[in-house]
Parts: structure tokens; sequence; C-alpha cells
């Protein structure tokens, strides 16, 4: 297939079955491989309509400056795009995440700022808020609250999933500015009123939890809770129990997140069985595992890959 | 078989310190006042007036059961619930 550039080849990307990872025939599960995007994740279609949509309200023009909190894949999506347009990136980032991601930010251009670990990505979106404050001229995109992120997956990956898969009864994707969960749960809901949308949101350690000022809840602007069915909570140890089985059993090597997803999934799946009914449910492959792989999640057993992921963010 | 409960840290005062206790029961509600048969005063952390409380989530097999039917959830031998404090509001 042909494009004109990098970033009109956004989207399209393959939906595949999990033949082995399926219950059985009438209850199956579809991978959308979000992998397969410009810089590598389901974030570069947020980013690129974000920036889009801010070029449109004449908020953004050569030389300006962008502040994101971001875990990793926005800001690296968005480092992308920026650099192709012209504009500065400042990421503000959990000091805890992995070293690849901080590479990758570096390399297509943008700087980052470090917030403390303990409060993870609700501390990096308080300091990037008081950053904004100070510097009134740079542009806060904020992906927790823009409209067109959801807006993305509403236009292009809700379509998209319904033209590869009419038959759809599940949607099964991690639980993180919510935007994939609201614009795609929207879009099958108009078109599919049965649908169920189900939302995978990691549970961390309680090293995370301990380290965590627990008065802070943050609660994404984008979250609109109607728009979900159901909601589980994954364990780090079932997150990576689930990505390991993607890459033994279908080949997919899949970010950590992604195991989340499969892991909802299968309870579903599993629900579905018992009742006998069909169900075809279609999780989303957030990323590949590349930017993971020093965090340890893919080497020795399952319980020493958990023990160094302790304390640190998966998702 | 029964039904596998994971007690958060703040709650193992009730429960010797384990990390996991089995219990029985056909709803969550059940389950609780099970629970409180063995460890006594456990069920008035996590319910209140025959809810549950704010700022306590339960999961079964890791599904919050506020999606599902909340303390009437039914629940069966084989299940995994999960009592955790919820991020947003902290104390049990």
């Amino acid at each position: 297939m042909r494009y004109d550039s990098l970033l009109d080849s956004l989207g399209h990307t393959p939906l595949v079955g999990l033949p082995a990872l399926s219950p059985s025939p009438e209850v199956r599960l579809w991978a959308k491989l979000e992998d397969r995007n410009p810089t590598g994740s389901v974030k570069d279609r947020t980013a690129f309509f974000m920036i889009q949509r801010a070029e449109k309200e004449g908020l953004l023009q050569p030389g300006s400056t962008i502040l994101e909190p971001t875990s990793g894949n926005t800001g690296i999506s968005l480092a992308m795009v920026a650099q192709l347009r012209g504009y500065r990136l400042v990421c503000v980032m959990p000091e805890n995440t992995s070293a690849e991601r901080t590479q990758l930010l570096r390399m297509w251009g943008a700087e980052i700022h470090y917030s403390p670990a303990a409060g993870g990505s609700n501390e990096a979106v308080r300091v990037a808020k008081q950053m904004a404050e100070d510097n009134p001229d740079w542009v806060m995109l904020y992906q927790y609250g823009n409209a067109a992120n959801a807006q993305a997956h509403y236009e292009t990956t809700g379509p998209e999933l319904l033209a590869d898969l009419p038959e759809i009864t599940h949607f099964v994707a991690g639980l993180g500015t919510t935007g994939t969960l609201m614009g795609v749960g929207r879009y099958l809901r108009e078109q599919r009123p049965q649908v169920r949308i189900v939302a995978a949101e990691p549970r961390y350690g309680e090293l995370v939890y301990g380290l965590r000022n627990l008065d802070e809840g943050f609660v994404p602007e984008l979250y609109d809770e109607s728009v979900l069915t159901t909601r589980f909570s994954v364990p780090s140890d079932a997150a990576l129990k689930r990505t390991r089985e993607l890459l033994t059993q279908e080949g997919i090597f899949a970010g950590v997140s992604t195991g989340g997803a499969l892991h909802a999934a299968l309870g579903e799946a599993a629900k579905a069985t018992k009742a006998g009914e069909r169900a075809d449910i279609a999780i989303i492959i957030a990323d590949g595992g590349w930017k993971y792989l020093s965090t340890g999640a893919y080497e020795g057993t399952l319980a020493e890959a958990e023990e160094r992921l302790e304390g640190q963010l998966w998702a | 078989m029964a039904i596998e409960v994971r007690i958060p840290t703040i709650l193992r005062d009730y429960t010797g310190g384990a990390k996991t206790v089995e219990g029985s029961g056909g709803t969550l509600g059940e389950l609780v006042s099970d629970l409180d048969a063995r460890h006594p005063g456990i069920a008035a952390r996590i319910v209140e007036e025959g809810k549950l409380r704010r700022f306590v989530n339960v999961y079964l097999n890791d599904e919050d059961v506020r999606f599902l039917g909340g303390i009437d959830t039914a629940v069966s031998d084989g299940d995994t619930v999960t009592v955790l404090p919820a991020v947003a509001g902290g104390r049990l």
C-alpha cells in the first residue's frame, strides 16, 4: 500500500484472530494491531488528531511549544508529529517509566521533565498543569481532557473495527486517558446497541499504592462511565501472564498493558461460554513489547518478571 | 471448593495477617457475613447500611462488582474476590 508520507499511513491496522486463545469457534477473540502505527502505538491516532485540531483552531504555529503529561506513548507520538511540523515538545513523565521511552522521546527531539515516581501519572498531570500556568504561551494538548483524543477513535478506530468485524459483541481496551474506550465505545454503541464495552484498568502492587497520595485520585475529564458496560482491575501478575500467553500462543509481542486487556477479554469470554452465548471480542494491542524489554517482563519465570516489575508503571 | 477472598494489608489485622482467606455464600453480601463470623469486625469495614462502602473496591474475578450486582452480585465456588481500598479516597 502506498501513502504520500508516514503520517498519511496512520491507522487502517490489521485485525487478527487469536485462534489459540479463543475458547471455542463460537467465542472468538480478535486483536487490532495498533503497534502497526507510525511510531508503534495506538497513541499515534490521538496525537495526530490533537495536533491537527490545535492547528485548525490556530493554537499552534511553527515554533510553538507543546506541553504534555505522558507516561510515554503519547509523548513519543507527539514528538514525531511535532518534529515534522516544527513545534517544540516538553513532556512531563513519571521517573519510574522504562528507559526506552526516554530514549525514544529524546530521539524525536522532545524535552523531558520528570515528575516524582510516587504519584504516577496523576502526579505528572499535576506537574504539567502547574507548568502550563507558569508558561501561558505554551500549548497543553492535554490528552486526558482533549475531545480530539476520543474523536480520533470515534472517527477511525471504531469504524475500522466494525468494517472488519461486523459481528462484534465486545470491545476491550486499557483504561488510561479513557480516549480509546470513549471514542470506540460511543461509535460502536450507535451502530451495535448491544455491544459490551469493557475497560481493563491496571492494578498496581501495594508498593505503588502505598506511595500514592490516595486523596488525590484523578479521573480524566474524558471519562464517562455510562459508555462502559463493565470494568476489570488487572493485577500486574495477571497482565504479565497474559502478555506471555499472547507471545507463546499467538506469536504477538505486545506491551504489558495489552496483557491487561487480554485478561479482561478472557474474563468476558469465560462468561459468554458459561452462558452459552456467541461472542466476537475485539481487543486493542496498544503497543509492541520493544519499549519494555529493559523492565525484564519477557525474561525468566513469571515470578521473576513480576518481582522486577514491582514498583514500575506498566500502563 | 470455596471462594477465595484476597484481603488488603489494611484489613489483615482482622485475618491474623492472612493475605487470603476462604469463605462461602451465594452472593457477595452472604460471603461478607460468612467472613465476619470467623473474622469479627471485617464486614463493617467493607459494608455499610447494606451497601458497599464508598471507598472500598471489590472485584469478582478481577471485575468491578459495582458494574455487576454490587453487594447482591452472585458468587460461586472457585471464584476469587479481591477487596481493595479505592484509589480515590483511601481509608477503608
